[in-house]
């Protein structure tokens, strides 16, 4: 490492760790972001309903009502900056019979209070004319113009790579084990590959951030994971759905939600059942029973033909059941950015902004640097371009010509890139979040082997040590005796 | 862009573009090319090592690399325009071919007519929507068998097969061979998906335990698979939770069924048969769209390859008439229809345009598995002819043959119905 002495430590690499240290590395500091696993954006923000709220459902009085409204606006100028595929569609919160329309006049007035712009109440003809496949018992709705749709790791890796442009470190795979204080003050970390020094630590351990809380004495931070289960469609699906529309919330959730996303697929999800391993991603037959028969209230004639995958998140609920974003009162130099479940996603810019300020408070001097870098540079998107486009790249530069995904359409020289570029893969998923590759209908059956290869090459690691994510995912046991493999034979 | 005219492009060089390849240059039509994806033809033949093929065509028992060779060695004999590494990415109706490559960048290719030789997918894990969670070590057997006889590397140790489907029955075989411990291969269905066979010399011969009426219920396990929960299900496919049970295994092998590959044909506005998930084709393998044909599994799933030869050579027979104007759709059909115990039945039309129709197989398949079968032909409901089959199975595809005279005596005739049924007396 090049040095072992930071400003800041960020502890994990989900979109709230991504957000604080896009944010910082805006200023004169040394800012080192670390992730115990392969790839940033791996837990609670891999895993989630891909959506950028409008802001009304949250409560006004919680830290979460605050911040969510403050996010949607700023997101709409990062997504610009960032190259981030995000689209405005709007949400739905459609009500089925009369008594609904109480609850719909209730979010418009909290979501009035929180400063939420262009909300109405929609009728019925409006809801049939919009959400041609929507069921016919629809009453009314609440149209929230300003909610949208995002790729959330795709989200977290440019906020990720802006902070590298920008000056800051990150170190994956690296996990802390405990944090060094001295007379009452923050003064490094200690991790598996070593230790750390720093006056400030910001703990965005999402799932863990209790655990990390522990280590600097403050207990009052509980983690309670709470499951999410979730259908994908391919995109080739023969089913229209336009807006992201919710059923009528419940106290705890907000229902079965029915989306399209940024990529087109057709996501449906979640369930909210709180369980009890921080490890526990298993969907459950009950789960998905559930999250079906929830779309299906919303569009009956939904089959399960088209899907290509089902998964589960974890919600890093804190028991308050609002984000936690303060000062430990217990040593001076740590900052929680804990209990970051929905609309955690959407606030992300505001969470950030509220951590440096903390930071600030705390003493730590922001001084903006003279030659802030904004932009990231848009990744190439071949699975979007017209024959036009794509014709014209390859003529650029002929590695556009091989196409390694045939499902998503992903070239080899966008997963070299993924590999090479800054925060670069490491992992076949890692690849496919970059890129799309195995994303698709066939989910890597044909790209599976040839993207492995594809990273033992670049790499320059053996086969058997390509990984599919964390720890021990390796993807091929060991090699057969004599045989050569395509590479060999390609190249013969 | 390079933009390039040919008479007749073929999109897919497995067993059925190779085939229809070589049958397009043998009806006179020699300027025809094959758009391959892989770095190699074959398509899934090369990774295919077993033996078992060429038994119909050949007479004689070939493995999979040697049946292809043949038909490879036909392509290169007539100096048949091969393009490897190709991907096509967008066919119109109007017959332009797109596609790229890394040494020529993007073509647009114009043809008199097109071929789809695109043939099939496996059904995957997601698509069936197991509970549990999503580690490295659950694959489909084709992948696994990619990785074990192209690329060279075992894929596990402990292995669950879930699917009796054919590649899963190969693959059984091929893990135990690579000393794998195969622990079972389930089904959810009370008979087995693949050729009998198959059953025999792939799990009998090795004491692999095939699972009837098992589905595996769980994948367990966040990094690599750990253990998969199966269970039994009652008649209706539902699970009998009090039978689960935990087998212990890193790598769980998806043989569950294969989906005909037609995002290129929908792309050219060809109409789709939800039964066979393959384009609906008149006898010379036409789909809706004039001058597109289909062929192999892009077509329906075949169980042999010897059978997809077979039906290439008539799809390329039929694309060269096209070219040189031999062929024009008359609009007068005969609708095909899968009457009792017949999933489907291909070619779904015949157009009677006075063609040449010495080779007019009917090809289907039952829904239910019956010993002693009587198959029957009907016309607008009257019998045609009838004759009979030791056993039917799904798993295994039925040909029939219609005859010419048979055929010529059918001017007027609206429908041929097949049904599929316990042999009488029986």
């Amino acid at each position: 490492m090049s040095q072992n002495k930071y400003d800041v430590i960020i502890v994990g690499g989900g979109i709230s760790g991504c957000a604080v240290a896009w944010k910082l590395a805006r200023y004169n500091l040394d800012v080192l972001l670390l992730e115990k696993d392969p790839d940033v954006a791996t837990g609670t923000t891999k895993a989630n309903t891909a959506i950028i709220h409008a802001g009304y459902n949250a409560d006004p009085e919680k830290q979460k009502g605050r911040l969510n409204n403050k996010g949607n606006i700023q997101i709409k100028q990062i997504v610009k900056d960032l190259n981030i595929p995000f689209e405005e569609i709007g949400s739905l919160v459609v009500g089925m019979e009369g008594d609904d329309l109480s609850v719909l006049d209730e979010l418009l007035e909290k979501g009035k209070r929180n400063g939420v712009e262009g909300l109405e109440i929609v009728d019925r003809e409006w809801l049939l004319r919009e959400e041609p496949h929507i069921n016919k018992d629809v009453v009314a709705a609440l149209w929230a113009p300003t909610a949208g749709i995002i790729t959330p790791w795709e989200f977290a890796l440019a906020m990720a790579q802006n902070a590298v442009a920008n000056g800051a470190e990150i170190q994956l795979e690296t996990e802390v084990l405990d944090v060094y204080t001295e007379n009452g003050k923050v003064t490094g970390v200690k991790t598996n590959k070593g230790d750390y020094q720093t006056d400030y630590v910001v703990n965005a351990a999402g799932l863990y951030a209790d655990d990390l809380a522990k280590m600097v004495g403050v207990e009052k931070i509980e983690i309670h994971p709470r499951k999410g289960e979730y259908y994908i469609y391919d995109h080739a699906k023969d089913f229209e759905i336009n807006h992201v529309l919710f059923p009528i919330p419940t106290k705890i959730s907000k229902g079965i939600v029915c989306t399209p996303t940024v990529e087109d697929n057709l996501l449906i999800g979640p369930t909210s059942d709180f369980v009890d391993s921080k490890e526990d991603l298993a969907t459950t037959r009950e789960g998905l029973d559930h999250v079906f028969e929830g779309a299906q209230k919303m569009f009956p004639d939904l089959t399960l033909q088209d899907s290509i995958r089902v998964f589960a998140g974890l919600r890093a609920a804190d028991k308050t059941e609002d984000f936690v974003i303060e000062a430990a009162d217990t040593v001076d130099g740590f900052v929680n950015v804990a209990g970051i479940q929905s609309p955690g996603l959407s606030s992300a810019p505001a969470i950030a902004d509220l951590t440096a300020e903390i930071l600030e408070d705390l003493g730590l001097t922001l001084e903006e640097k003279k030659d802030v870098i904004e932009t990231r540079e848009e990744p190439v998107r071949f699975y979007e371009m017209s024959n036009e486009e794509r014709a014209e790249y390859v003529e650029d530069n002929k590695e556009y010509g091989k196409i390694i995904c045939r499902c998503e359409t992903v070239s080899y020289k966008e997963i070299l890139d993924a590999i090479h570029g800054p925060v670069g893969a490491r992992t076949v998923n890692a690849v496919k979040r970059r890129t799309r590759a195995g994303a698709g209908r066939c989910q890597g059956g044909f790209c599976g082997p040839r993207v492995t290869q594809i990273l033992a090459d670049e790499l320059g690691i053996d086969t058997t040590e390509v990984r599919l994510e964390k720890n021990n995912s390796k993807i091929v046991e060991h090699k057969i005796k004599g045989l050569l493999g395509s590479k060999v034979i390609d190249n013969a | 862009m390079l933009k390039v005219k040919k008479d007749v492009v073929v999109i897919g060089g497995g067993p059925a573009g190779l085939a229809a390849a070589a049958e397009v240059y043998d009806n006179g039509v020699e300027d025809v090319i094959i758009l391959e994806r892989d770095f190699e033809l074959g398509g899934i033949l090369p990774q295919c090592i077993h033996n078992g093929f060429g038994l119909h065509y050949f007479k004689e028992e070939l493995t999979g690399p040697e049946y292809s060779q043949r038909f490879e060695n036909d392509v290169e004999e007539r100096d048949i325009e091969v393009k490897l590494d190709t991907m096509v990415l967008d066919v119109t109706p109007d017959r332009k071919v797109y596609a790229m490559n890394q040494e020529e960048g993007f073509l647009e290719i114009e043809a008199g007519a097109v071929i789809l030789a695109m043939g099939c997918r496996e059904r995957t894990a997601g698509a069936l929507g197991i509970p549990g969670t999503r580690p490295a070590g659950v694959l489909t057997a084709g992948t696994a068998q990619r990785f074990t006889n192209i690329e060279g590397y075992v894929p596990g140790e402990e292995v669950v097969i879930l699917g009796s489907g054919d590649i899963g029955l190969i693959m059984a075989r091929r893990m135990r061979l690579e000393g794998a411990d195969v622990k079972a291969v389930c089904e959810i269905l009370p008979y087995t998906g693949g050729l009998t066979r198959n059953v025999v010399q792939c799990l009998e011969d090795y004491d692999i335990p095939l699972l009837l009426n098992h589905t595996v219920t769980k994948i367990i396990g966040n990094d690599r698979l750990e253990a998969v929960e199966i269970t039994e299900v009652d008649e209706n496919m539902k699970p009998k939770p009090e039978t689960s049970k935990i087998i212990k295994a890193d790598t769980l092998l998806l043989s569950v069924g294969l989906i005909p590959e037609n995002e290129l044909s929908k792309k050219a506005d060809v109409v789709l048969d939800d039964t066979t998930g393959g384009p609906f084709v008149n006898e010379g393998r036409e789909t809706n769209i004039e001058g597109i044909f289909a062929c192999g599994n892009v077509l329906h799933v075949h169980d042999l390859v010897d059978w997809v030869t077979q039906e290439s050579q008539i799809a390329g027979n039929w694309a060269a008439k096209y070219v040189k104007g031999e062929y024009k759709r008359t609009g007068s059909k005969i609708k095909m229809k899968a009457g009792e115990n017949v999933s489907y039945v291909i070619p779904h039309t015949i157009e009677l345009d006075g063609s040449d129709r010495n080779r007019m197989p009917l090809y289907m398949r039952v829904s239910t598995p019956l010993m002693a079968v009587d198959i029957n032909l009907y016309a607008d409901g009257e019998k045609l002819y009838s004759f009979s089959e030791p056993f039917a199975k799904p798993g295994e595809m039925i040909t029939v043959p219609l005859a010419q005279k048979t055929l010529d005596d059918l001017d007027d005739v609206k429908e041929i119905r097949v049904d599929i049924i316990e042999k009488e007396g029986q």
